[in-house]
């Protein structure tokens, strides 16, 4: 059968490159990089490239970068990592409530241990504002962790301004940057933020590897303990074949960039005009402006998600919907639900759709076709009259 | 006819042996063969850990080792409002209710055939112990060959019409065959431990589950003849025929549940199995579903089951269609009539449909502990 991903925001392939890459390293140095011989030195040198290469890419220090199993960690190190080193200033701690629950989750855990978290609304477009944040500001807010891409809808975020407006007030700033990365030229200075993640496989890197980005300013309380890896801020022997392949993936992101984003404006387009050519009743979430064209959330009336994912994974079309929940079932978005309330349709019959390197129109022409032969035969009167 | 490989057949699977080799016969036989979990209850515990999960992964492993895909569907909503919300309305009416019933009529043969169809499938099948079979014509509904594990009890409330769009692999086989040939194929499912119980209520204490959900109004217990036998905990957690958990002591014969007085919150208590208070030798049957043709206008001479695994009973029905309830008269005098639970008709293989057993009587006369 026929198949066609189009859920790049969940994950992505390896680049061919980045494959080509990785394989060379298999065959290559076991060394371990902490070693003081010359296995070690070898591996020590890929290390440290790889290390430059993700610090260049966002505008940082060589040492400000922190390899993490991917953004999880990443996520889990800047949140408890400051919450804890910084209780004594204040336990008050601000997030939106359209983070990924790899920021959401551990916010929850620490409101078990005392902290006191605001996790704030958003617009109907999906995005925070930043007089939202002003306001939830205390003297004893310690951190503030917004995203800056959704990975639901692919609305950007403010991070600018309100980094800029954190410049004059002791809270640490972090961003989830894992779908943004892959998208926009991202540089550490420009945001003002103190604290950035990134994931690898987002990027056509391999799984299992991301980086927190850390302003050398910022104390850390450790939250995984051994030995002296990553500056002692994350211990454990690194993961050498994912950091080599994360390399490769970021150089080649780099180079790429802007072709990429071409690519992705003009799917995003054909996929909409697609809709609209055959009539379909649909309507998009989130809004032009701020907008990434890689990811299109878009809403079916009359037909719910699981309904709907079903049939189009057995018409081999691969997407996507919030986010799984226990036992196979899906929950309805917890991003949705921020943006239009608890009782909104949109929040059981919105589907995400997102474009890869890969994917090419014909395979757009083919996913509407399919969109619309379902919804032909499940609303057989579903067309916009 | 289509060939099997172009015939979607949707199979509802529990992460049980018995939907797990379901799915594998009709994947033997060259269906397009697609995997459904249902999701009806959530259970989560203080730990974040819940059976249906458990149970989804093993619908998972086994799905993968049929090469067949496999989804979830979520029926909470509609489980909590039409099964759970009539459980406890009946036990409200001191009644002993029958969610499985409930549950097929309701979720497995409506919601979820209707998502079935919603993914283009041509049949629906699941796991349970009957067969559809084509006589005359039409599709009627036959017992499971394994007579110990025949279900067509709990699909007696399932409209007829959707009878051709059913499969049911099993109700050719024994249990035993079941499981052996689970255990030929390796399933990952083969030496899983049947479920038991109500779903929803699993292998928790049947008593503190419902104590959560309906306040228990604790009482006397007394003979026909107003002696005070001892106290009780609430009605709804005894059932007619019922000999265990009264606690009354002394000399003679056992003591049982003979009746419910729900007005004046009075359990009724005999002594003896075959205490006369628990024969009846009729009963009015209300919510009839038929699941085969027949006249209506003319008494009906067949059997019947009171309850699960029960041998047939000779019965003559005589149904009055405009009330929509049937008089069900027995042949023999029957113990322990329950009010909430299904009467099911069968004219040998045939199962005709059946009803919800109303109210019983001994001699025209409507016993006590119907309230």
């Amino acid at each position: 059968m026929k198949r066609v991903y189009l859920d790049y925001a969940a994950t992505t392939p390896l680049h061919p490159e980045v494959k080509q890459e990785m394989m060379e390293a298999l065959e290559g140095t076991y060394g371990n990089p902490s070693s003081i011989h010359s296995f070690g030195r070898e591996s020590r040198k890929l290390l440290d490239e790889a290390r430059s290469e993700a610090a260049r890419s966002i505008g940082a220090d060589f040492s400000s970068i922190i390899f993490t199993s991917g953004a999880t960690e990443a996520n889990n190190l800047a949140i408890f990592g400051v919450a804890r080193a910084h209780a004594h200033k204040g336990k008050h701690i601000i997030t939106t409530q359209i983070e990924h629950h790899a920021v959401l989750h551990p916010m929850e855990e620490l409101e078990k241990e005392g902290f006191e978290v605001t996790f704030l609304p958003v617009d109907e477009s999906g995005v925070v504002s930043v007089e939202a944040v002003e306001e939830a500001l205390r003297p004893d807010t310690i951190f503030v962790s917004i995203m800056r891409v959704n990975n639901e809808t692919g609305m950007q975020q403010p991070i600018e301004a309100i980094g800029e407006r954190l410049k004059e007030h002791q809270a640490i700033f972090h961003t989830d940057a894992v779908q943004a990365y892959g998208l926009e030229k991202l540089d550490v200075t420009a945001l003002n933020v103190d604290l950035l993640s990134v994931s690898s496989h987002k990027i056509y890197g391999p799984k299992g590897i991301g980086f927190l980005y850390r302003n050398d300013d910022i104390h850390l309380a450790q939250q995984i303990f051994g030995g002296e890896q990553e500056r002692k801020w994350r211990s454990g022997t690194e993961n050498m074949l994912g950091i080599v392949g994360f390399k490769k993936a970021i150089e080649l992101l780099e180079k790429e960039r802007e072709d990429r984003m071409t690519h992705y404006q003009r799917l995003s387009e054909k996929f909409i005009a697609g809709l609209n050519e055959l009539s379909i009743d649909y309507h998009m979430n989130g809004k032009k402006e701020e907008h990434m064209p890689n990811i299109l959330n878009i809403s079916f009336p009359g037909v719910e998600v699981e309904m709907f994912l079903t049939n189009l994974d057995l018409e081999g079309i691969a997407v996507s919907s919030g986010s799984a929940c226990t036992a196979g079932s899906i929950d309805p978005s917890h991003v949705l639900k921020a943006m239009y309330g608890e009782k909104n349709d949109r929040i059981y019959n919105s589907i995400r759709f997102s474009f890869g390197i890969e994917t090419s129109e014909e395979e757009i022409q083919f996913c509407v076709e399919r969109i619309s032969k379902i919804l032909n035969r499940l609303l057989p009167n579903h067309t916009r009259g | 006819m289509k060939k099997p490989e172009d015939t979607r057949v949707v199979v509802g699977m529990s992460g049980g042996v018995d939907s797990s080799v379901t799915a594998l016969l009709l994947k033997q036989q060259g269906y397009d063969v697609v995997g459904i979990f249902m999701k009806n209850w959530d259970d989560t515990d203080e730990f974040g850990v819940c059976t249906a999960t458990e149970d989804y992964e093993d619908v998972a492993r086994v799905a993968n080792q049929l090469d067949i895909p496999y989804y979830s569907v979520n029926f909470e909503k509609q489980y909590w409002d039409k099964v759970f919300t009539y459980f406890l309305d009946e036990y409200k009416a001191g009644r002993t209710p029958n969610p499985d019933v409930m549950c097929n009529k309701e979720i497995k043969f409506k919601a979820f055939l209707d998502h079935a169809m919603g993914l283009g499938a041509d049949y629906l099948a699941t796991g349970h112990y009957a067969r559809v079979s084509e006589i005359d014509g039409q599709a009627q509904m036959l017992r499971g060959v394994d007579s110990n594990k025949d279900q067509t009890y709990f699909l007696n409330q399932i409209p007829k019409e959707i009878l051709p769009r059913l499969m049911f692999p099993l109700g050719e086989l024994d249990k035993s065959e079941v499981r052996e040939i689970a255990k030929k194929h390796d399933l990952a499912t083969a030496t899983k431990k049947d479920s038991t119980g109500i779903c929803f209520i699993g292998e928790r204490n049947f008593k503190e589950f419902l104590s959560e959900y309906l306040p228990a109004k604790p009482g006397e217990m007394q003979t026909l003849e107003g002696e005070v036998k001892g106290k009780h905990d609430g009605l709804m957690y005894y059932t007619i025929g019922q000999r265990q958990g009264l606690g009354i002591g002394g000399a003679g014969d056992p003591w049982f549940v003979i009746g419910k007085n729900l007005e004046e919150n009075i359990l009724y208590v005999g002594q003896s199995f075959n205490n006369e208070a628990l024969y009846s030798d009729s009963l009015e049957a209300v919510h009839l579903n038929w699941l085969a043709d027949i006249d209506l206008s003319a008494p009906i001479e067949c059997t019947a089951k009171f309850r699960y695994r029960q041998e047939d009973y000779a019965v003559r029905v005589v149904v009055d269609s405009e009330k929509d309830q049937a008089e069900v008269i027995f042949k023999e005098p029957q113990r322990a009539i329950t009010p909430g639970q299904a009467v099911v008709f069968y004219d040998g293989e045939r199962c005709l449909g059946g009803g919800t057993i109303d109210r019983a009587f001994k001699d025209g006369k409507q016993l006590t502990y119907l309230a």
